[in-house]
């Protein structure tokens, strides 16, 4: 049986959980003060995710903002992190824009949309 | 000169919601004061996402969180001027301001919030030697360069101090694409959150160094490299142990000052410990009507509860406004501290004036584990809660109601006590 230490990052209290696994499956999670920490766990050690944020270029903004901020509108792949930043590198967004506006749809490919998180006129 | 029935000084989180709580105590006169272009102040920049678990029950970017109040402010048509810097507070509240549009302008203000937030420390409030090449950044400024202007400061980054800044930066600028060699602390522990440590650090394999600082910083025209020293129990470097890191960017996440010039400077009493304005259990500092909340008053280290404070720092100066300052000041009992609190806030408690729930928050000052947090209303314990840890870089709440000091007319002292399990 393998145990795996993990500190959970679902909100700031950050729980140290200990993952018990054998043959690849997870049988349990302990330390957690949530659900939300027991799910984590799981992930964690099977398939780990990450919401990512990250900005874009404006174009024709009025108030002369230059970028717009954005973030994956769900999980993505820990793995696709930098596939995804790549994939925004040249994206350039016409003002206005508003909160949750697609800037890039299927991240990288991972089914997940990059939304707009900041209002620019 | 005009007049206000509630200025605040600061159109961040705290000035945001102290105002749209005001408002919905029944106060319709207010202006909100902010020196930016645009409100919601620092959350503006940071747009990683982990804000409003509490308030919102789900997980927003700085932006997004900021959106949401400026929503409420202007759905209630709460006056705000922009780009205006206020200069002087006096102790009769006339607010001194300027802007391009107005010009030097004055305003009488019934009650006054204090929303300023805070500052970084700087590379000379640190005294580290060395040259004085370009390169240097505090881990803000950087924020702002990368998230808001869109330049990349550097290439290759080494960051001195583990606040929660810091580590947000790391993981930015990697994502941007520069190699981030080392995260020095000068402390045994870090000063950010642990989940910051796991998806800023780990995730990218940064390496943490605890009880290590920079010793020397190189280059003439622009940053060439630092030297990294270990630190001894008295956090002075070890002699041998200096290892120089390659590197342009030295980014300085170190601490954060409330930003308190214009309360020093009307004469506000100040808390050495938290270098924010002695404050009683309404959130209203040593000058009858002046109100104070967020980072001004102490730093956090998560905004919700920069929003619940200044909720109650907007309803206080409200009823302060309402009942002309009948109820301002008093008697008050200073909260005492035992075992590991470095700080309450509030610092007062007029026992008379707490409404139906009071929240006292402070820090430790040290990492400590398997710890009851405990109240005593004199020789009574009220309240007591097990913290498995405590650490220097999160805040700490405990929760008072209006039941708990009815039963002590004669209430004496009031104690906050971490003991141990």
């Amino acid at each position: 049986m393998e145990t795996r230490h993990l500190t959970c990052i679902c909100c700031p209290i950050g729980c140290q959980l200990e993952v018990k696994m054998e043959n690849g499956e997870v049988i349990s999670v302990t330390g957690n003060n949530c659900p939300r920490g027991a799910a984590y766990g799981r992930k964690e050690v099977t398939d780990p995710t990450r919401i990512v944020t990250s900005s874009v270029r404006v174009s024709g903004s009025v108030t002369g903002a230059k970028a717009v901020s954005c973030k994956t509108a769900g999980d993505i792949p820990k793995g696709k992190i930098f596939d995804a930043i790549r994939d925004i590198a040249d994206v350039i967004v016409p003002a206005p824009v508003h909160i949750g506006d697609v800037v890039k749809a299927n991240v990288a490919d991972t089914g997940v949309d990059m939304v707009a998180t900041k209002e620019v006129i | 000169m005009k007049e206000v029935d509630i200025v605040i000084i600061g159109g961040g989180p705290a000035g945001l919601a102290a105002a749209v709580s005001a408002y919905d105590a029944g106060v319709r006169s207010i202006l909100i004061l902010e020196r930016d272009k645009e409100l919601g102040g620092i959350l503006n920049q940071c747009i990683h996402n982990g804000f409003g678990l509490h308030t919102f029950k789900e997980e927003l970017t700085g932006p997004e969180y900021a959106q949401r109040f400026a929503d409420q402010v202007r759905e209630r048509s709460i006056a705000y001027k922009l780009n205006t810097m206020v200069l002087e507070i006096s102790r009769d509240k006339v607010v001194t301001a300027m802007n391009r549009e107005d010009g030097l302008f004055d305003i009488q203000a019934k009650a006054v919030v204090l929303a300023m937030g805070c500052r970084e420390r700087s590379r000379g409030a640190l005294n580290i030697p060395g040259f004085r090449p370009a390169g240097v950044y505090s881990a803000g400024t950087a924020q702002q360069l990368v998230n808001i202007e869109g330049y990349m400061p550097g290439r290759e980054v080494v960051i001195l101090g583990s606040g929660d800044i810091g580590l947000i930066m790391a993981r930015r600028m990697t994502l941007e694409g520069a190699k981030v060699k080392a995260v020095a602390e000068l402390m045994p522990y870090s000063g950010g959150l642990k989940r910051n440590i796991v998806q800023c650090l780990d995730d990218f394999g940064i390496p943490l160094l605890l009880s290590h600082t920079v010793v020397d910083i190189h280059g003439k025209e622009r940053v060439t490299g630092v030297t990294i020293a270990e630190v001894d129990g008295n956090l002075k470097p070890i002699p041998g142990t200096e290892a120089f890191y390659s590197c342009d960017t030295l980014l300085l996440s170190c601490g954060l000052l409330p930003e308190n010039e214009l309360s020093r400077a009307m004469g506000v009493e100040m808390n050495r410990a938290t270098n924010g304005p002695v404050v009683n259990e309404s959130l209203e500092t040593s000058v009858s009507g002046v109100f104070a909340a967020g980072n001004v008053l102490h730093v956090h280290d998560l905004v919700d509860y920069v929003s619940e404070e200044a909720g109650a720092a907007g309803r206080a100066a409200a009823e302060y406004v309402r009942s002309g300052g009948e109820h301002s000041g008093g008697h008050e009992i200073p909260v005492a501290t035992e075992g590991g609190p470095r700080y309450t806030v509030p610092c007062t408690i007029g026992p008379q004036k707490v409404g139906e729930t009071l929240t006292l928050r402070f820090r430790v000052g040290s990492v400590m584990k398997d710890r009851f947090v405990s109240v005593y209303l004199d020789d009574e314990r009220v309240t007591r809660r097990k913290r498995q840890v405590m650490a220097p870089g999160e805040m700490e709440e405990v929760k008072l109601t209006r039941t708990m000091f009815d039963k002590h007319p004669d209430l004496q002292r009031i104690t906050v006590k971490v003991e141990e399990a």
